[in-house]
């Protein structure tokens, strides 16, 4: 990407596309596409280096609501698209909207091999643990035992943890965030969007029509204080109404202490290193949202710097130029054994 | 045949001759090949080759179906295919010979290497008795030399390890080639300079095993006499040896520079069109980005996305591969994106005979995908027509605004022969226009040929959005209209019929009328070729023609076949090219079709003349 450059001009309105909205009523994909329509012009990125690329399903509809360079490509292989055209083109910002489904199942391959590479590319994952467009067949996030109508008897599948496929597959930005949290939701695009490689971020988003309430115990005023605990770099991990409970590290499983117990204080407490260069850490609280007796982790995860895929592609291309010259097509053709006929 | 002394042997004058290199796979025999057919190449021959390797890299050794061959027809006239039946078997072990000496043809030479044929070996070839001294090999020319020995013998101050010895004895048996075939030491001395320079014992071993196989033919009374094999009259410029995949790389470049684009290629690895992606990552100095991707549909995908942002985009594969890349192809040309999709075909269904010559995705290629989806067909002739395919392929796809998709084939891929190479300004620069003009701008607005306009991210004011979903002609809006459906499809498929406007009218060898029109397509071409002129040397009055355009078929093709009485297609495969001509143009055709995963022997399609004109010369 090029140097940030002045885009104040730019307001959430320059990215709304002509297109009407077509998701559901009350859907959590909404909050999603008015936080990026309020994040991009922050960026210093001109309106028309931004790509917005997306496979099939209601969240890869995305791009058609953008006012942005965009493509609805194919089920779950938007990151190997996006991949491509970053390559291609380093200069432009290119971000990706998947599914569960998408990104987790058809494009499982695609998506840990763009972290693994570290291309530098945006993956909004919009986790509603079911297939939404294809009404309501369970997930490769889906709880065990979920009935859906292709699991009428309950599913019997073991789920994936995103964040923590992310992060075992080694991408250097790893987030998790929430619809409803709209403050939050929007820090995390704009740390994504500043980032240089694979960022990838996770929204849990709510599916009213096939999965509703799938992240009620988290959003709803009542329960959030106990059931997560915001990330934030260099502090303990605090969490609870009076924030007077945190997370203690007990072997390699975290476990909650009560700072009011009268054993345990703030300097027992794991401390969060986003940039700490093993991904260990950051992989042990990724679990604890599979955990009911735990909060769920929301923030970043990992943010750590390495070398990006397409930067790596452009030294490699001007350092054999350097030492080989521009290529000639001429005396390419007349290179190697040759002789004459007369 | 003219005779001429030397050295006290006298040489006979031959006009071509067809060698086979036979040994385990480990035994270097496409390396042998290869600098026999450079420096035949070098002479002034005429010559094609075909490399026949097992798909194990390290098949066990002294086995059956561990024997690697390198045929290589070379000669002064019609070599267009690297020969029916050796005339020559070099055979470095048991079970080499074994596996080839059934295609020798009757009183051809045999050199064996002697050492190899011990009780072991034998027993890996399944020879019951030791065939050097059996009376089996009677109905040919037999010349056992103890070829590992002798390299031992001569190879001991080199300072090699003992196995690095015996790993030397392919050259003594190019070293005897040569003496053979009256051919100079030189190019090949050189190649091992260049090749393994600051290794000197390497060196030395090779120009020694190379200098004793040489002089072996020379001083021993083994041979009676030597050969000698005119020059080919070939046109005057400067050549070298090619192979298809290489040039189809280089044909890339080519397009890549005409186009003024830069170039990217996405791929994953697959025999036999993998050489295309060594190739092109070499040549980084010409801005090519290659991106070894995570599978083939990765390979298509991302092409796509450097397709949109405004690369000549190229995806490469073999046939497994291309049904992997099926459902994004129908994406390319839903997006009317350009896009070139390289199909090096192998012997087939599933993984087949990967290493094995095929032209059975054909079909596949025409209409392999779901939906109504026409996508364009080019198919390369010969290892050099390989360059001019691909640079052709990549044209029609930017003019066109559509996937191409550029078939050839393990044979044509792996095959080479000599190419007078052109010079870059013998070529047409391709007009490519990507647009910056926001006033009026519709992404699905058409031009005179249909193609919509090529607007790429990071030009302001033409932000718009592409999809699979179908979209409203003009506008590009998503649209679920009866009509506009009706009438998108109908404009996809007319893109691909409007390209028979540029492209060149079929060429006819041979009279544009009469009893017998024999028509095939892509990599046929050497082996129809050399049999209708077989034909015509016996006598048969018989026309040819090859196809290079399938999607769409050149514009005078129904015209062409209608002049003829009889029509005949042979075919790598169960006739998918007659299934193609029956369907468009409603003529009886005659089929002629081989899956032997080989390329098509010319004394078959010459006896099949035969046989429809009723075995009358007339
Ligand atoms: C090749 C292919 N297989 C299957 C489908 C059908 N399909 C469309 S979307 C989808 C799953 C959508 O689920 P998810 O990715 O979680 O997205 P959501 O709709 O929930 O946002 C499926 C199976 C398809 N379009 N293409
Ligand atoms: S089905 Fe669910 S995910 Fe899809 S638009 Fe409706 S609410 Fe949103
Ligand atoms: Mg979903």
């Amino acid at each position: 990407m090029t140097n940030k450059i002045d885009t104040t001009e730019l307001k959430p309105k320059d990215f709304q596309s002509d297109q009407d909205v077509r998701w559901c009523p009350g859907c959590g994909d909404y909050s999603v596409l008015s936080s990026v329509q309020k994040v991009f012009p922050k960026l210093g990125i001109k309106k028309e280096d931004f790509v917005w690329i997306a496979g099939i399903g209601c969240s890869s509809r995305f791009p058609y609501y953008m006012d942005t360079y965009g493509m609805h490509g194919i089920h779950g292989r938007a990151p190997a698209i996006a991949t491509g055209l970053k390559v291609a083109r380093p200069d432009l910002s290119v971000w990706v909207s998947t599914g569960d489904g998408d990104l987790m199942s058809i494009g499982g391959n695609h998506f840990i091999h763009a972290c693994r590479k570290n291309i530098d590319l945006k993956l909004i994952l919009f986790n509603n643990q079911i297939y939404g467009l294809t009404k309501g067949q369970y997930s490769p996030t889906s709880e065990k035992g979920k009935v859906t109508k292709s699991s009428p008897y309950g599913s019997v599948d073991y789920p994936f943890n995103p964040t923590s496929l992310a992060l075992g597959a080694e991408a250097t930005f790893v987030a998790r965030t929430l619809d409803r949290d709209v403050k939050h939701l929007q820090e995390m695009l704009l740390r994504a969007g500043e980032h240089k490689g694979t960022a990838f971020l996770e929204v849990y988003q709510n599916c009213v029509i096939f999965n509703d309430g799938a992240y009620t115990d988290y959003t709803d005023k009542e329960t959030k204080a106990e059931t997560i605990i915001k990330l934030e770099q260099g502090e303990p991990l605090l969490f609870g109404k009076n924030f007077d409970k945190g997370i203690k590290i007990d072997g390699f499983n975290p476990v909650v202490v009560d700072l009011n117990d009268g054993v345990h204080s703030i300097e027992d407490l794991l401390v969060h290193d986003e940039h700490d260069e093993s991904p260990v850490r950051s992989f042990i609280y990724s679990h604890m949202t599979d955990h009911p007796e735990l909060p769920t982790p929301i923030g970043v995860f990992r943010q750590i710097k390495r070398e990006t895929y397409d930067e790596a592609v452009t030294r490699q291309i001007e350092a054999v130029t350097d030492k080989k010259g521009e290529g000639d097509l001429e005396s390419l053709l007349f290179s190697g054994n040759t002789w004459e006929v007369e | 045949m003219a005779q001429e002394e030397k050295n006290g042997k006298p040489i006979e004058q031959l006009n071509d001759v067809t060698v086979m290199f036979a040994g385990d796979s480990g035994d270097g025999m496409q390396l042998t090949g290869t600098q026999f057919s450079d420096t035949t190449a070098f002479l002034g021959n005429d010559l094609s080759t075909l490399p026949d390797y097992p798909s194990e890299i390290r098949a066990p050794l002294g086995t059956l179906y561990g024997v690697s061959g390198f045929q290589l027809h070379f000669g002064a006239t019609n070599v267009h295919t690297p020969g029916d039946n050796p005339d020559v078997l070099v055979a470095m072990n048991p079970a080499a010979l074994k596996v080839n000496v059934k295609n020798l043809k009757p009183r051809g030479i045999i050199i064996c290497n002697s050492d190899a044929f011990d009780a072991k070996n034998l027993k890996l070839a399944k020879y019951e008795s030791n065939p050097l001294e059996d009376d089996s090999l009677s109905g040919y020319k037999l010349f056992p030399v103890p070829i590992t020995s002798l390299t031992v013998a001569a190879l001991k101050d080199c300072g090699l390890k003992p196995k690095e010895v015996t790993r030397s004895k392919n050259f003594f048996a190019l070293g005897l080639m040569y003496w053979l075939f009256n051919e100079p030491l030189e190019p090949t001395l050189e190649w091992v300079k260049t090749k393994f320079k600051n290794k000197e014992s390497v060196i030395c071993g090779n120009e020694k095993a190379l200098k004793s196989g040489y002089y072996y033919g020379e001083n021993t009374q083994l041979f009676a006499s030597r050969y000698k094999i005119a020059k080919a009259k070939l046109p005057k410029g400067t050549y070298k040896s090619i192979s298809g995949n290489e040039a189809t790389a280089i044909g890339l470049i080519a397009a890549s520079k005409l186009s003024k684009l830069p170039l990217f290629l996405g791929s994953y690895p697959i025999t036999p069109a993998t050489d295309i992606l060594h190739h092109l990552s070499k040549y980084k100095n010409f801005g090519v980005k290659t991106l070894q991707a995570e599978d083939e549909i990765a390979g298509i995908t991302s092409a796509i996305g450097a397709s949109f942002g405004g690369s000549l985009a190229i995806t490469t594969t073999s046939g497994p591969g291309l049904a992997l890349k099926t459902e994004a192809t129908g994406l390319a040309l839903m997006l009317e994106l350009p896009l070139v999709i390289v199909n090096v075909q192998r012997g087939g269904p599933s993984t087949g005979l990967p290493t094995k010559t095929e032209q059975s995705d054909l079909l596949q290629a025409m209409y392999g995908r779901s939906g109504e989806s026409p996508v364009a067909v080019v198919a390369a002739t010969s290892p050099s027509d390989c360059f001019y395919m691909a640079i052709e392929a990549s044209r029609l796809a930017l003019k066109y605004m559509v996937p191409v998709i550029l078939l050839t084939d393990g044979y044509i891929a792996n095959g080479a022969e000599p190419w007078r190479i052109p010079h870059v300004n013998e070529f047409k620069e391709f007009e490519v226009t990507q647009r910056t003009d926001s006033e009026g701008f519709q992404p699905y607005d058409r031009d005179e040929n249909l193609a919509r306009p090529w607007a790429i991210p990071g030009t302001p004011g033409l932000e718009h959005r592409l999809g699979g979903l179908e979209k409203a002609n003009i506008t590009g809006a998503v649209s679920h209209d009866p009509e506009n459906h009706h009438l998108m499809t109908e404009i996809r498929a007319q893109k691909i019929e409007n390209m028979q406007n540029s492209i060149p009218d079929l060429e006819v060898d041979g009279d544009s009328e009469g009893k017998v029109l024999v028509i095939g397509w892509g990599g046929t071409k050497g082996s129809i070729t050399e049999a209708v002129n077989d034909a015509r040397k016996k006598g048969m009055k018989v026309s040819r023609a090859q196809l290079q355009y399938i999607n769409p078929f050149p514009k005078n093709l129904g015209d062409v076949l209608s002049k003829f009485d009889n029509v005949i297609v042979p075919e790598n495969n169960m006739g998918q090219l007659a299934k193609i001509l029956r369907d468009k143009f409603l003529v009886p055709v005659i089929q002629f079709n081989k899956m032997r995963g080989l390329p098509l022997k010319t004394f078959e399609i010459t006896e099949k003349i035969a046989e429809v004109l009723g075995g009358k010369n007339d």
